[in-house]
């Protein structure tokens, strides 16, 4: 198993991607999970993170299985 | 309690109507409803803004307005609520997001249509970006309600 990881709108645009796939063994928290994914770029501060389709903190767990994504802030209606 | 994203474009006064006629348990019981319907400008911060495009997290963006939905039927007395939003490319003065509300009386309706806006505004996974004259920009942020 794996876990999905999904980018939205500017930064699928800046990651030139809409996302990956990683090996779950080496991640324990969403930040983890943006580091395994953008290297050496820092989280923009206004990015906001969901795992398995709930906002969540940077912090937060991850497990096998899961899906994470990172999108910056909203603007419909 | 309803909840739609349409990649096509809609007619936000027909489908609130359709959907008060089907449904059955409104019948007879509602003396409120309480309507926002958005729209797509042809300007925004100074500039001329020919087309949009609406981009959403499709999962993540139903399961928001439905459960802000339930939220809502938990604080107000409600009957119903509808909520229909457009992805996609738009060209202004294409609707954008119908919130609709039923409730027996005026001071829930209300209520209840305010905050599901804003809840849809403030933190439901949907993007815009313009595409004006001299080439397309994301929205970076919405205008304060």
């Amino acid at each position: 198993m794996s876990i999905q990881v999904k980018f939205f709108a500017s930064l699928r645009e800046r990651m030139e991607r809409p996302g990956d796939e990683i090996a779950a063994e080496a991640v324990a928290t969403a930040a983890d999970v943006w580091a395994s994914v953008a290297g050496d770029t820092p989280l923009p501060a206004n990015v906001l993170v969901a795992v398995n389709q709930e906002y969540v903190d940077i912090e937060h767990a991850v497990h096998d299985g899961d899906e994470v994504a990172f999108f910056p802030p909203v603007t419909g209606g | 309690m309803k909840v739609e994203v349409h990649t096509q474009p809609f007619e936000p006064w027909a489908e609130l109507a359709r959907y008060q006629e089907q449904t059955e348990q409104l019948h007879g019981q509602y003396g409120a409803t309480a309507a926002f319907v958005g729209t797509m400008r042809d300007f925004n911060e100074g500039d001329a803004v020919q087309g949009m495009t609406l981009e959403h997290y499709p999962g993540m963006t139903e399961r928001y307005l439905e459960e802000i939905s339930a939220k809502a039927a938990q604080q107000w007395e409600l009957l119903d609520s509808l909520i229909l939003h457009r992805v996609g490319e738009l060209s202004p003065n294409d609707p954008i997001v119908l919130v609709a509300v039923w409730s027996a009386h005026r001071g829930d309706a209300f209520a209840a249509c305010r905050y599901l806006m804003e809840e849809l505004k403030s933190r439901a996974p949907f993007w815009k970006k313009e595409r004006l004259e001299t080439g397309s920009r994301w929205v970076e942020h919405n205008t304060p309600g």
